[in-house]
């Protein structure tokens, strides 16, 4: 069928901010799909709140609106725009909830817009539970057995009708609590009862277990004709009970004969073929690992992580498939864009293993609890691909970039085996590690087998990698165990470890005896046919398909890995910018990544993709292959400014800002030698290594003081401490993990936090715009709320961060993006950091000012100058907008994580809100990051002594906006000291009602909780507020942020409809 | 053990010796398949060919007899890139290793099977030699390996003699129906073998007797029919025309096989005979290329033939597009076919080629992909039940045709 000729103008709808669960992944999605759109010449108007993301730009979409995700936002644009159709299945469950919600309101047949793709009716028939038990009983696919019961007698027939073990989930509890797993009728007594009581509502839902089977996924697209395909299947290594998100997933799948595959195949066809999807669609399985017994756990009728994951593994390009197929056409008139020959109606075939790892949070949240469960934790992922899985697995494993690289990288040497067994039964990150040491100490399969569940070709993996280091540590170390260690992708740096030699020696020993890193072609259809897209991976022991190509000069871009708080999706933004950059200044682009949920790892959007883990060694393979004539690291976050010396060893230029000069930026000695030429103040303090030598300069410069590691993004592991105790405990933190670098030590200033992105060009400076944070110092740059423009600082100041950013930039002989961040106290400023390279505020700068600065860094670093490129030097006027970035944060997903903010980032994304007036743009942005207020106008107030000056003000207003205020003893006592009405509520240990008999209570729109300084050690103040949090409570702690909000709140009930704003035409303004 | 791999055009690859220890000259083939390599191994097609298997990691579940397409694998090598250490399944009997020994198959690991594929995708498929001999120069055996030819495998691969499967009584006999399989903790710790979840939701063809010509049939053909309660007679690959005819079969299968169609010359010519007889015919891979041989079209050799699980072929009567197994190296020419006779039912979406023929006036329709699956996609096993309904509206006909002559003859 062809192309729907009513189709012409589009409405794309946005995942928003990043949060756990709902990443990059559905910008990759979105970008694709809308540039296969307009390549239709389809007219294409997008929302979403998400200002880091590449879909969000002018020359992906035709008309760009950052608006928040709400039902209202969307049918203002439609009734604006006026498009003739919505495409919600790119949005991720944001995008499908709201797509669904406009369906159903009937709003969209009354303004005559189609539902692109799936229908409302299939959307439903997927995600309603009950009729997607329906439908799939009608169709003969098993789900797992489950009924609600209100009372044991039912509960134990039922179970004797399914079957034991039962899982028995009580309604309405919190995180779950008196639910278990009975494995016969006393244990089900027993924790049905509990379950009962403690359920709000009485009920209990009973359901088969399926712990312990294997997850298989599969993800499949159908087109409007009927036709269908699977992209792939993927086997989790963790059995069910571990989200795929947090599972280790191999792809395809290895444990399963043909039958097993082809069996759950047709399932998920037959599935989607009941369910009439068009586009592309997620079904999981739970197969029994002993038997053909298997049940479909879930649907998703969208693409999602996981399709992103299997369009990377394959090289299938499912969200650009599903947007054709959302056009009308069918597979079959799709041609396969890697192969330029086949069509999309085939089946991608692998010749070679990927394995994903996630990337969990636990470095960032201490305090966290590390188990995995059915609820996602991971903030990112990294992809590998190999012709083994053992090399495959060690690739993802130094890919994560948290300080490991082989199995011994977690010791767990100390553990007996009776401890080992213990160990294992607990399901977290390190189970690997684990089993991997429970080898070590002979333990067999079968235990292994049986506490994990693991399938034992994945165990006897493990072994095979476990055996290489034993071996390599009996030695000798022969040519062909080399060869064998490198087949199964040992980095260097460990065999030397192992054998106790150096890298070098490894390294030589190797370049010698021809050992050395082939590049294979991920091509869809493992070499049967020809293919057109150089995408590449490496192995050893190969014959290498990977040709030098020197007809242009050739630029390496270095991508930033897995997405993690502090460094998120902006540093993908970057990269891609700076490839298209280069490629339009005539250069061949190459690019190294290895995440496969963002777009710089799609295969046409550089001239050569390597996938491959962002290490010395592994970048270095490259760089002898393709000798390019020079890198660029200044986009991609830490991870490429880490490689900047190993890239310069292998005699790889680096472009733009020199080494050295992001040396003297990081190293504090050369740094404080640049500020005093350059005049510039900044906060006292010093560098130190040991928890003595820190509480020296603490104590010389007087508490407070920030503690924190050099050469880290997102201010990891940075603490106000305000005593030598809390020295102590941070130092011993950082010193954890090994660091290469000295931990800086300096006075705590209280101030306006300020920001500026610049462009350097040698010798002129280009500043887009001054950001300035609503959270006063303290709070990491990351977790505050940044306007644009700066609005409660004087030109004085203004001018004299023009002055020091130009001073500092000249200093620093940048070349290319500098990211300053200054304090201002009173109309003094200093310096907090530099960095000399791109930063988290580059994209929304980028789009609220209209300048592209990537693309401008680019010209630069290629020899254009700033004026050659048509911009006059120095700070530029004033947007006629004011725009406000508001980080969102997924402390719900993370058990036990604190919320409070502080220097360090916690923040997993942002949302933008965009207007003419602060007020309007403040709400807007609440409103995209999901605080929407009030629902029953009632608070709790909380403060730390500090804060109970500005609570009575903040309460004030909220009182006036109709709030009824709950606050604990001290703080209510100084409100209505104060005339603030305000009534107290006990804490958590005295009689009920308590503050968490409110929160539970469901009755509670806000809890302000501002920590006591420093690491709050009372478990009270972190109970409120995990509680809010998991409750789905909103919680602020900090009183800026309380004011912000309240303020927005005045607002929003003068408010009338959003104006709202196109920021493509912000950008060809 | 070291094992070397020579190509007819030169290339040496070196790698590690697997299975029985021999050495064989074998026409070297690849295959796309992620999962099914035992059905591989034993699907008699590839009579007088060495696979390679293009996915890297092989043996991981090991071998489930119940799995086989036949009695016995018919490949001459097996070129694998890494043969799993351990097997993991359970319903695994033996190890693929040991499976291999023991019907003394050989084969080579460790080589860079892509670069295998590549060559022959580029030149086309050729004859090599597996080998644990360190011969001097391949000059000494490039003529050996030219001079190499499949030959007439047909014969020795099929049944020696006819044999009967009854069809399926009971939906039950077959197994679960697929989804329904539930796990019995007590009859696993007997060690009870869980049957092959079925597709089959009913009993169609029951009463139906179809004769199968065994060219070389995979299992699952006769399983496929079996299963819907068909009975099937085997017949060997040199039976006469009559000799079928004359059991009355309500409909014949013409199975795949392997090798050059137009060496068949002496089974074309009673194809020929039940192409004139009026009983349906279903044809599958080898039988479609014979019955487009026995009705005047033409076949040719592809460069490098279609083997494996993904191929995409269109219905041209819907227009739906389904995804098929397949195993051939040769196809039917369309171009110079007779429209009056025959016309193109399938084609493959990647390259054009014809892939199933629908026969003008006939109720004979065949495939060039495989509809019994094993391995690959269980997508187009409607095509029996398509088969079934040819037999049954046929059988109508023809009693009414009787009907209206006994009335003719009453009058």
């Amino acid at each position: 069928m062809p192309k729907n000729p009513n189709v012409k103008k589009v409405l794309v709808i946005g995942s928003g901010p990043i949060v756990i669960g709902q990443a990059a992944e559905f910008d990759y999605a979105g970008t694709q799909a809308c540039r296969s759109l307009k390549e239709e010449g389809i007219e294409v108007v997008l929302v979403n709140s998400n200002p880091a993301t590449i879909m969000t730009d002018k020359e992906i979409a035709d008309k760009v609106y950052i608006e928040p995700l709400t039902l209202k936002v969307l049918e203002q644009i439609i009734e604006k725009e006026k498009p003739d159709s919505v495409l919600p299945t790119l949005g991720g469950q944001a995008g499908l909830n709201l797509g669904m919600e406009l369906a159903e309101s009937g709003f969209l047949d009354s303004h005559h817009v189609a539902l692109l793709g799936t229908t409302a009716k299939t959307i439903k028939k997927a995600e309603d539970r009950l009729e997607f038990k329906e439908t799939m009983e009608k169709i003969g696919e098993p789900c797992a057995a489950s009924l609600v019961v209100e009372n044991i007698e039912d509960g134990v027939s039922f179970a004797k009708k399914i079957g034991y073990p039962v899982v028995l989930r009580p309604a309405y509890t919190l995180g779950g609590s008196g639910g278990g797993i009975a494995h016969n009728q006393t244990e089900l007594e027993d924790i049905l009862a509990n379950g009962l009581r403690l359920s709000r509502v009485g009920q209990v839902l009973v359901e088969r277990c399926i712990a312990g089977w294997k997850e298989i996924e599969y993800e499949v697209m159908r087109d409007s004709a009927g036709n269908c395909i699977t992209v792939c299947n993927m086997e989790n290594i963790d059995p069910v009970g571990v989200h795929t998100g947090d599972s280790i997933v191999v792809a395809p799948s290895q444990t399963l004969s043909d039958k097993e595959y082809q069996m759950l195949r047709s399932s998920a066809l037959n599935i989607i073929s009941e369910l009439e999807i068009t586009g592309g669609c997620n079904v999981q399985f739970a197969l029994h690992p002993t038997s053909f017994e298997y049940c479909v756990i879930e649907v998703n009728p969208r693409v999602s992580r996981s399709s992103a994951l299997a369009s990377k593994a394959t090289g299938y390009p499912i969200a650009k498939v599903a947007a054709k197929i959302a056009l009308g056409y069918t597979l079959d008139e799709i041609k396969n864009a890697i192969t330029g020959k086949t069509y999309a109606s085939f089946e991608p075939t692998l010749d070679y293993c990927v394995v994903k790892l996630p990337r969990l949070p636990f470095d960032k949240f201490i305090t966290a609890k590390r188990t995995l469960t059915t609820q996602m934790k991971a903030t990112g992922e990294v992809m590998s691909i190999c012709t083994n899985f053992e090399g495959a697995l060690m690739k993802a494993i130094r890919s994560l970039e948290q300080h490991v690289d082989c199995l011994q990288s977690y010791d767990f040497s100390a553990l007996g085996v009776e401890e080992l067994k213990d160990r294992l039964k607990i399901v977290d990150d390190q189970r690997i590690y684990v089993i991997a040491e429970a080898l070590r100490k002979g333990m067999d399969y079968d235990t292994i087998h049986e506490i994990t569940m693991i399938d034992y070709w994945f165990i006897d993996k493990l072994a095979i990698l476990v055996e290489m280091e034993q071996a390599l540590m009996e030695g000798p170390l022969t040519i062909e165990l080399l060869k064998e260690a490198k087949r199964i992708e040992f980095p260097d740096n460990v065999i030397a470890r192992l054998t106790k030699k150096t890298e070098e020696e490894i390294k030589k020993l190797r370049y010698e005896n021809g050992i050395t890193a082939a590049f294979k072609m991920v091509d869809t259809c493992a070499a049967e046919f020809e293919a057109s897209t150089p995408y590449y991976y490496s192995c050893f022991g190969s014959e290498c398909e990977a040709v030098k190509t020197d007809q242009k000069k050739k630029v390496l871009v270095l991508g930033s890995g897995p997405i993690r708080i502090g460094q998120g999706i902006e540093f993908d933004y970057c990269s891609v910018h700076a490839t298209w950059a280069f490629s339009k200044a005539g250069y061949e682009t190459i690019i190294i990544n290895n995440n496969p949920e963002t777009v710089s790892t799609d295969f046409d959007i550089a001239d050569k993709l390597y996938f491959e883990p962002l290490t010395p060694e592994d970048v270095e393979n490259i760089v002898n292959i393709e000798k390019p004539d020079g890198a660029v690291v200044q986009f991609g976050g830490q991870t490429a400014i880490k490689l900047t010396e190993s890239l310069m060893k292998m005699g790889v230029p680096i472009l733009g800002t020199k080494a050295e000069d992001v040396d003297a930026a990081e190293d504090r000695e050369l740094f404080d030698r640049i500020l005093e030429e350059t005049q510039i103040p900044r906060a006292a303090g010093g560098t130190v290594y040991t928890a003595e030598e820190a509480k020296e300069v603490a104590n010389r410069l007087g508490y407070p003081v920030l503690v924190r590691p050099s050469y880290v993004l997102g201010g990891q592991g940075m603490q106000i401490a305000i005593s030598d105790e809390e020295i102590e405990e941070f130092m011993e933190i950082i010193n954890r993990i090994a660091q290469d670098h000295p931990i800086l030590v300096d006075k705590y200033l209280q101030g306006k936090e300020l920001e500026v992105d610049a462009v350097c060009d040698g010798n002129d400076i280009l500043i887009p715009g001054i950001m300035e944070h609503i959270e006063r110092t303290g709070v990491h740059s990351g977790d505050s709320i940044s306007v644009y423009p700066a609005h409660t600082i004087s030109d004085k100041v203004k001018e004299t961060i023009g002055e020091y950013t130009r001073r500092l930039a000249k200093a620093l002989h940048v070349k290319g993006l500098i990211n300053i961040q200054f304090i201002a106290v009173g109309e003094e400023v200093y310096v907090i950091e530099v960095n000399p390279r791109s930063s988290r505020t580059v994209p929304y700068i980028s789009k609220v000012t209209g300048i592209p600065i990537v693309d401008l860094a680019t010209e630069v670093i290629i020899g254009k100058t700033i004026r050659e490129l048509g911009y006059e030097p120095g700070l530029q006027p004033e947007a006629d907008y004011v725009a406000i970035k508001m980080p969102v944060f997924s402390f719900e997903k993370i058990r036990g994580a604190e919320i409070s903010l502080g220097p360090e980032m916690k923040s997993t994304g942002e949302c933008l809100g965009i207007a003419k007036t602060f007020n309007e743009a403040l709400y807007k942005a609440f409103l995209g990051a999901g605080i929407d207020l009030p629902r029953y106008k009632q608070m709790i107030i909380t403060v730390k002594d500090a804060d109970k000056g500005e609570a009575v003000e903040i309460g004030r207003r909220f009182e006036k906006l109709g709030y009824t205020i709950y606050a604990t003893r001290s703080t209510a006592a100084v409100l209505k000291d104060a005339g603030v009405k305000a009534r107290k509520v006990n804490k958590i240990q005295q009689e009920s009602p308590t503050v968490m008999d409110l929160i539970l209570g469901h009755k509670i729109d806000l809890v302000i909780d501002t920590p006591t300084q420093g690491r709050d050690k009372s478990r009270d103040g972190f109970l409120i507020r995990r509680t809010a949090i998991e409750t789905g409570v909103n919680c602020i702690t900090a009183m800026d942020t309380a004011r912000a909000l309240v303020t927005s709140l005045e607002n929003a009930e003068k408010q009338e409809d959003l104006t709202l704003v196109d920021i493509a035409e912000i950008a060809t303004r | 053990m070291k094992a070397f791999l020579l190509l007819e055009d030169g290339t040496v690859f070196e790698g590690t010796h697997i299975g029985a220890d021999k050495e064989i000259i074998s026409e070297i083939v690849f295959n796309t398949s992620m999962a099914g390599y035992l059905e591989v191994l034993t699907d008699p097609s590839y009579a007088g060919q060495a696979v390679c298997m293009t996915y890297p990691l092989i043996g991981n579940y090991g071998v489930c007899m119940d799995d086989c397409e036949s009695v016995k694998p018919w490949v001459d090598g097996f070129i694998v890139r890494e043969l799993s250490r351990i097997s993991s399944n359970f319903r695994e009997d033996v190890t693929i290793q040991e499976y291999l020994e023991k019907n003394g198959i050989t084969g080579i690991a460790g080589i860079d099977t892509r670069a295998l594929t590549k060559i022959l995708r580029e030149k086309g498929t050729m004859n090599g030699m597996i080998t644990t001999n360190e011969y001097d120069t391949i000059e000494e055996v490039l003529p050996r390996l030219k001079a190499y030819t499949t030959g007439k495998v047909v014969e020795k691969v099929s049944c020696e003699n006819k044999y009967e499967i009854k069809g399926a009584s009971s939906l039950e006999e077959n197994g679960a129906l697929s989804g329904s399989a539930s796990f019995c903790r007590e009859a696993y710790e007997r060690g009870e073998r869980e049957k092959k979840p079925s597709l089959v939701k009913e009993l169609n063809g029951k009463g139906k007797k179809v004769a199968l010509l065994d060219l070389g049939a995979k299992r699952n053909i006769a399983a496929s029919l079996a299963a819907r309660g068909c009975d099937v007679t085997v017949y060997p690959a040199w039976t006469t025309a009559e000799e079928i005819l004359q059991d009355a079969p309500d409909g014949i299968m013409l199975s795949n096989g392997p090798g050059d169609p137009k060496e068949c010359v002496e089974i074309i010519a009673q194809i020929k005979k039940l192409y004139a007889s009026d009983v349906p015919i279903f044809a599958i891979c080898l039988g479609h290329q014979l019955m487009a041989l026995a009705t005047g079209a033409d076949t040719h050799k592809l460069k490098y033939g279609h083997r494996g699980g993904n191929h995409p072929v269109k219905d041209l009567e819907t227009g739906r597009v389904y995804i098929s197994s397949q195993n051939h190296g040769y196809v039917v020419d369309t171009d110079g076919m007779d429209k009056e006779v025959a016309v193109p039912a399938f084609i493959n979406v990647n390259d054009g080629t014809n892939e199933g023929l629908s026969y003008i006036g006939k109720n004979i329709f065949t495939v060039q992909f495989h509809p019994e699956c094993c391995p690959g996609p269980q997508d187009s096993g409607y095509l029996f039940d398509r088969f079934i309904t040819m037999m049954k509206s046929c059988g109508m006909k023809s009693c009414e045709a009787q009907a209206g002559q006994n009335d003719e003859e009453g009058k």
